[in-house]
């Protein structure tokens, strides 16, 4: 029953309407949510509204010994998770300046590509779905099981593989592991045109993608874009080939381009990068073999390993852009202070907040999933 | 690779081509459960038998899913490092990165290729696995992630620590270790799990993972304050102590395929002690010391370590505590057994330094029974300790071993402990011949191997005993070291009879053994009188055991105890039937320097408690 006094709000007559997509919603690899400002169908101002998976991975690495973060880090981003544990690993060698043998370095850019090759694929289905399209995410999401397998069959898990530590990697890699992941590259070049015919060259898709979400070069680099996101727009920066780490110094390779800076350049940028990392990958398969020698520097027992007072910042390329971890220790059993500088919160905050601007509301999705962008990592 | 073009829209017909997978035949997944990867980390498969309880996987686990459970029928054996705890596994918490797996000092615990698990229990009973008699999940279930020398992640290897070679040792009595660096003695505790089995197996329990773990921060106050806490004989037994602790250790594993050391406790302890100046060393234990009085005398017959430790005790808790010694200097056979190079005499001072500075008062070259009695010890004082030791030793009683050159080892031992290094003390034998394979032996056989090579450059000393070698009392590394000194050991060799020409030992005649003891457990050699040698001695040391001189009690006394084989029978606390008299040390205990320690609080808890009137001694003794 109302009140007596009741008297309804009256607002000024307005086209304007607010609404909230997330946080489960098809744009995006996580729980996200997005505020969105729209007048008719179109966008008028967006605000990124994070925190669903928030369980607060850089306090809780302060309290936990240095080896027990190892668990931990790659549930920062679920879908390309080895760049996680390889760059916390690279930090704290820094500090305690502890080499990791050659062949242990190997196994590490192996892990790399193999999964920004499963993460690309991951992205190709999200992205399509995006668009209404439903078999390249079926694709996506069963070639990439076959990555997974080979993972399982390297690290014992399929998604959390915990397989890298600081020194090297946990176990070399198994007998016959090598053919068999040369059996998936085959495949996953055998599969090129199928994906190219439904998905790149497809006119349905490309009209969709075309235009939308464009980024240019100042407000890439005003914003702190990174990754395959910032190739799109035509800027060749790659950690990988300018600030090398391991041994990807010794490999043959190219940065895929694109100028245009919208969906669509991202997906063709991330379509060549899964074949480069193909060709890596191939490189790795006949070079492995003769590297011989231990995959792992012995490191202290962990449950008394004092990690030397002294800071790093250690980068790598993951599938999703520059991931970082800036480490400080004070000279104790656990870390002072581990920072993750990930692509992701660039990408899923600012850049969005921006691009989505002017979009119509079908496409805000596809933008969402065009950047690539990993909550857990925004959330960390 | 084919290019795609940014312009390039694509025909209308591309994804048509796609069409083309209806003509394909459809890919169906099998439906049968396929193996999973070779090293799957699955559930949680432990050993029960292999399985110590030292709780190590509960540490590393970065979850907390692991709690250690009691298994009330599985053995507890703290001697060997056994504890009855198994690890339970919370599946509400796991994360499956396997870092128990890794860690594991014995490689008991590991995962299964298990996808899936199925309880048919209730709710809380299926994610919390409780230990099973075989293993936490079965032992049926095939093995995925398990240890290998890749992935473990324990140092297994003892950090190095200088020592003499058997070259520039050979010829004198210098402490043959260095002794551990800082850095040395970071690095090797830094290896310890912090199990605890060292101290459950130490007869005075001493806080080694706390003074470990305190070593290890750097900090060696800390670690020479936990020591004092149950060992005023630190830097004996940081030397010479018999280290049950080290065969407890989780690290001394011997199943592993890469092996493994276990730390280097006494090793440690050594450090520890020697990196404290002294006077802060008597700093730190002062502190620890009553300052009120209790006004109670006791006196304590025999300055060792059990006789020292008791007295520590006392004046610690308020008493006036007199020591008597019959000999010129304290110690007992840690001095007077104990050869330079493996216990320097000035470490020795150093910890009875540590112990007069607390109060403690000792009167030396006084022997009870002649120039004090018993009784006057009686009625002087309040409660009195005997802690005499065994200070003479057996003979073999085999013909010729009344002979003067047949020499018991203790008594060469105390002789040579009375003189300095270069001196002995009796007139060193170009040959000679040790009967016995403990400790005691090899410190009397190289012992002896030193001032042969000083006087004649050359070594001739052969020590035999009735035990195969792998079953000689005496430590592997005496052993070890004996024989790099040039010492010849014979194993299963039964002496006979010790062969005398002209009033000269000539040699020593033994025969072979067949066995040691008959079927029902019992001492009683055979003998191969086939097997007959004679080895070459000027001298035959008698090293096969101790036992004590106890004349000084005198008749009374000695009828009014209870005795049992030759040793006064006393309580588990130490006291006799006499309600004014405790006894500790060797002469209860047989030798052992830390157990005498340990007797010596226990003796000392005793007496405090009867007098202070906690406690009054019931007499009851101890039947075993």
């Amino acid at each position: 029953m109302r009140p007596e006094n009741y008297q309804a709000v009256r607002l000024p007559s307005s086209n304007e309407y607010e609404i909230f997509i997330g946080p489960n919603h098809p744009g995006i690899e996580g729980n996200y949510a997005f505020k969105l400002r729209l007048d008719g169908d179109e966008v008028i101002s967006g605000k990124a509204d994070a925190g669903y998976l928030h369980r607060g991975f850089e306090k809780l690495m302060e309290g936990r010994l240095w080896i027990q973060n190892l668990a931990i880090v790659p549930r920062i981003c679920v879908p390309d998770p080895v760049p996680m544990e390889v760059v916390y690993s690279l930090s704290v060698e820094a500090i305690s300046d502890i080499e990791v043998p050659e062949r242990g370095q190997w196994i590490r850019v192996l892990q790399m590509e193999l999964s920004r090759v499963a993460s690309h694929l991951f992205t190709f289905g999200g992205h399509a779905a995006t668009t209404g399209m439903y078999t390249p995410s079926y694709w996506g999401v069963a070639d990439r099981d076959l990555a997974l397998d080979l993972f399982e069959e390297l690290t014992g898990g399929r998604v959390y593989h915990i397989y890298n530590i600081p020194g090297g990697v946990r176990r070399d890699i198994p007998d016959g592991f090598l053919d068999r992941l040369g059996h998936y590259l085959d495949y996953l070049e055998s599969r090129q045109n199928d994906y190219d015919n439904l998905l790149f060259t497809n006119q349905v898709f490309v009209k969709r993608a075309r235009g939308i979400g464009v980024i240019n070069k100042e407000q890439a680099l005003e914003w702190g874009v990174t990754g395959p996101n910032l190739r799109a727009c035509g800027l060749p920066f790659d950690v990988r080939r300018d600030d090398p780490y391991l041994i990807y110094d010794q490999l043959d390779f190219d940065i895929p381009l694109q100028d245009a800076g919208d969906a669509l350049a991202r997906i063709l940028v991330r379509r060549d990068e899964l074949f480069q990392s193909v060709r890596i990958l191939r490189q790795i398969i006949k070079h492995l073999p003769s590297v011989k020698g231990p995959v792992r520097a012995p490191i202290p027992n962990p449950l008394a390993w004092n990690v030397p007072a002294g800071e790093s910042y250690s980068r790598v390329e993951s599938s999703k852009g520059e991931l970082a971890y800036y480490t400080v220790s004070d000279g104790g059993p656990k870390p002072y202070r581990v920072h993750v500088r990930g692509p992701s919160s660039m990408h899923a905050v600012q850049v969005l907040e921006n691009v989505a601007v002017g979009a119509r509301i079908e496409d805000v999705a596809q933008i969402m999933f065009s950047l690539d962008a990993c909550p857990p990592e925004v959330d960390r | 690779m084919k290019k795609i073009k940014y312009e390039d829209i694509g025909s209308i017909l591309n994804p048509l081509k796609n069409l083309q997978f209806f003509a394909r035949k459809p890919i169906t997944e099998d439906l049968e459960p396929r193996p999973a990867a070779k090293i799957y980390r699955g559930f949680h498969l432990n050993d029960m038998e292999k399985c110590i309880g030292c709780s190590t996987c509960q540490k590393i686990c970065d979850n907390a899913a692991i709690t250690m459970v009691k298994v009330p029928h599985l053995k507890e054996d703290p001697v060997n490092g056994i504890k009855n705890l198994r690890p339970a596994i919370d599946y509400g918490r796991c994360c499956w990165c396997a870092l128990c797996v890794d860690i594991c000092p014995t490689g008991a615990i590991e995962l299964s290729r298990e996808y899936v698990h199925v309880c048919d229990g209730d709710e809380v009973d299926s994610y919390f696995i409780l230990p099973q008699e075989k293993g936490i999940h079965g032992t049926e279930q095939e093995k995925g992630w398990t240890k290998t020398a890749s992935n473990d992640l324990l140092a297994r290897t003892r950090t190095d620590m200088g020592e003499m070679t058997p070259e520039a040792r050979g010829d004198n009595f210098k402490e043959i270790v260095d002794g551990y660096t800082d850095e040395q003695a970071i690095l090797e505790a830094s290896r310890c799990v912090q199990c605890g089995m060292c101290h459950d197996s130490c007869p005075t329990h001493m806080h080694a993972p706390e003074y470990i773990r305190a070593i290890w921060k750097g900090n060696v106050e800390e670690a020479v304050e936990w020591m004092y806490e149950t060992n005023p004989f630190s830097h004996v037994c940081g030397r010479v102590c018999t280290h049950r602790c080290e065969t407890a250790c989780s690290l001394n594993q011997t199943g592993l395929p890469q092996g493994s050391e276990p730390i280097a406790i006494r090793w440690l302890k050594r450090y520890a002690m020697d990196a404290v100046p002294h006077e802060r060393i008597k700093e730190i234990v002062a502190r620890k010391k009553s300052q009120e009085k209790t006004g109670k005398t006791i006196a304590i017959i025999g300055a060792g370590p059990a006789g020292l430790t008791a007295a520590f005790d006392l004046v610690k808790r308020g008493h006036d505590v007199q020591v008597f010694e019959a000999l010129p200097k304290g110690g007992g056979m840690t001095r007077y057994g104990i050869p330079y190079y493996r216990l320097p005499d000035d470490s020795l001072e150093r910890d009875i330094d540590v112990i007069q500075s607390m109060g403690v008062k000792i009167e030396y070259n006084t022997r009870i029974g002649e120039q004090i009695s018993m009784a006057q010890l009686h009625t002087d004082y309040d409660a009195v300790v005997l802690a005499i030791g065994l200070q003479s030793g057996r003979s073999t009683r085999i013909p010729g071993s009344e002979h003067k050159d047949t020499r018991s080892a203790v008594e060469l031992l105390r002789l040579i402990g009375n003189h300095d290094g270069d001196e002995a003390g009796f007139d060193i034998p170009r040959t000679a011949v040790v009967i016995g394979g403990g400790n005691v032996a090899m410190d009397i056989a190289r012992s002896l191997a030193r001032y042969q090579k000083q006087r004649f450059n050359q070594v001739e000393i052969i020590v035999t005993a009735i035990d195969e070698l792998e079953k000689f009392p005496a430590d592997k590394e005496e052993i070890k070291e004996s024989l790099e000194e040039g010492i010849t050991i014979i194993p299963s060799r039964g002496p006979q009879q010790v062969m005398i020409e002209n009033d000269q030992i000539k040699g020593l005649k033994t025969w072979h053994v067949e066995s040691v003891f008959d079927s029902d457990g019992r001492f009683a050699p055979q003998y191969d009188d086939s097997d007959e040698q004679i080895y070459p001695a000027e001298m035959v040391i008698e090293a096969i055991g101790q036992m004590a001189e106890t004349e000084l009690l005198g008749n009374t006394l000695t009828e009014q105890l209870e005795w049992e084989r030759g040793r006064i029978k006393v309580a588990q606390d130490g006291s006799t039937s006499a309600p004014w008299l405790w006894s500790a040390g060797d002469c209860v205990n047989g030798p052992d320097v830390v157990h005498a320690v340990a007797d010596g609080h226990r003796v000392a808890e005793s007496i405090h408690a009867c007098l202070t009137g906690n406690k009054v001694s019931d007499g009851k003794l101890n039947d075993e």
